[in-house]
């Protein structure tokens, strides 16, 4: 280590370092907790790949009944009815209000779907490495990151409908078994896109020279 | 390392460099000035964006927030008429929905509790306590590092803004069918994720570690 020429313009790993990934922090091999946080240090995440599908797989499972079983349970003095979380926004759509049934379609169906496509998108492309696609893959992976979480609009609607509308025989609103599913579905697609080593994207689509040997 | 000749690097300039988190490129970094940015040359991560008095900005919105969230769970949030009957609901309300349902979605209570809850709660008052001596030019407190490394994991989790979303999705289902009266709670829920944006925006994790270093 003392005698380590550190250049610009490779990675920690082709330095033989490896970089703490919440404080910044640089580090000799072999040691696993970052001296500056405590943080337990990798140069690259251990079978990020297996968890990253485990994950995947599971939320995808299901999302199966979350759109089969009713989200939502709706009692009035005429009727009953349940709807789906895709029912749910088309009603919102063709009766009330356009706008809000568009925010719930695309948090809790475009988002979702898009979601389990990107991330496999993004991990069959870094096997299939190919150079100048880093930028696009890695944005695309950031945005997943972001945006995943807001999936969870959908829950919140239901409990908070269900806990407000108790009108006697007016009307109730009680949550349906997909709701469960879905809230399901969001925390596990979310650990998926947490267990991607981002650093992956890089070494497969933009490689180091240097790394090839390490 | 401090006999280390020539060209060799020692081993305390690591500290002078960083790798990006998302890229693992090397970077040589040393003090960025306030309010500015270091940015990747390889993917565009922002590397650092230390903020001027940012402990001090961050423990104030953090405190105020936290006060807000304990006006958010002890009073009533919204409240609902139609047809003479009324009905109200609290957070809480809205969290136990599930578990009233059925008991089968008792799980989903647990989690929907920690998620617009518990994690925003423990977020706050993690990094008030990590943050609250640098704030104020003192050591840092014992375990100080290890709570404001959990405060940092538990951002993806705590979903207070996400929350407020819905119930504004949900008002719009509502309002054909009873009209909507609005608790203190809903305004302090509000005021609540305004100031978590904020905070959020001034927060820079790798210069509140060096911070923390250095109050060691």
């Amino acid at each position: 280590m003392s005698h380590t020429v550190i250049e610009q313009g490779q990675t920690a790993r082709s330095a033989g370092l490896v970089g703490c990934l919440h404080c910044g922090r640089l580090a000799p091999p072999g040691q696993n907790r970052c001296t500056r946080c405590g943080s337990h240090l990798e140069s690259r995440y251990a079978n990020s790949r297996q968890r990253v599908w485990a994950w995947w797989l599971a939320g995808l499972i299901v999302y199966i009944p979350a759109n089969l079983y009713p989200m939502m349970i709706t009692d009035t003095f005429i009727m009953t009815y349940s709807s789906t979380i895709v029912g749910g926004a088309i009603d919102l759509i063709g009766h009330g209000d356009a706008l809000v049934g568009i925010v719930v379609l695309v948090a809790s169906v475009m988002i979702p779907v898009g979601k389990f496509i990107a991330i496999a998108w993004v991990m069959i492309a870094t096997r299939r490495a190919r150079r100048g696609r880093a930028h696009s893959l890695h944005r695309m992976y950031e945005l997943v990151e972001f945006i995943g979480r807001w999936s969870m609009i959908d829950v919140f609607v239901v409990a908070i409908l269900a806990a407000l509308v108790h009108l006697g025989s007016v009307a109730g609103i009680y949550p349906g078994l997909a709701a469960i599913c879905f809230g399901a579905s969001v925390i596990f697609t979310m650990l998926s896109a947490l267990s991607l080593d981002p650093r992956m994207i890089w070494d497969a689509t933009d490689p180091n020279p240097q790394d090839a040997d390490v | 390392m401090s006999d280390a000749v020539g060209h060799a690097v020692p081993q305390t300039d690591l500290t002078e460099m960083t790798a990006c988190p998302q890229c693992d490129w090397l970077h040589v970094i040393g003090d960025v000035p306030d309010g500015m940015r270091a940015r990747c040359v390889r993917c565009q991560t922002v590397l650092l964006a230390p903020r001027r008095d940012a402990a001090v900005t961050i423990v104030a919105l953090a405190a105020a927030a936290l006060v807000l969230m304990i006006v958010a769970i002890s009073f009533p949030f919204l409240n609902i008429a139609a047809s003479g009957l009324s009905s109200s609901a609290s957070v809480l309300d809205a969290a136990m929905s599930f578990a009233l349902a059925s008991g089968r979605m008792a799980p989903l209570s647990v989690i929907v509790a920690a998620l617009i809850i518990v994690l925003p709660v423990a977020r706050l008052a993690g990094l008030i306590y990590a943050l609250g001596p640098l704030a104020v030019g003192n050591k840092a407190r014992p375990y100080a590092a290890f709570v404001f490394r959990l405060s940092m994991r538990l951002r993806p989790w705590a979903m207070a803004e996400i929350f407020i979303i819905g119930v504004a999705v949900a008002l719009v289902k509502v309002a054909s069918l009873a009209t909507v009266g609005f608790g203190p709670a809903f305004w302090a829920f509000v005021g609540l994720v305004i100031l978590v944006a904020a905070k959020d925006m001034v927060l820079c994790e790798r210069s509140m570690w060096r911070a923390l270093e250095q109050a060691r």
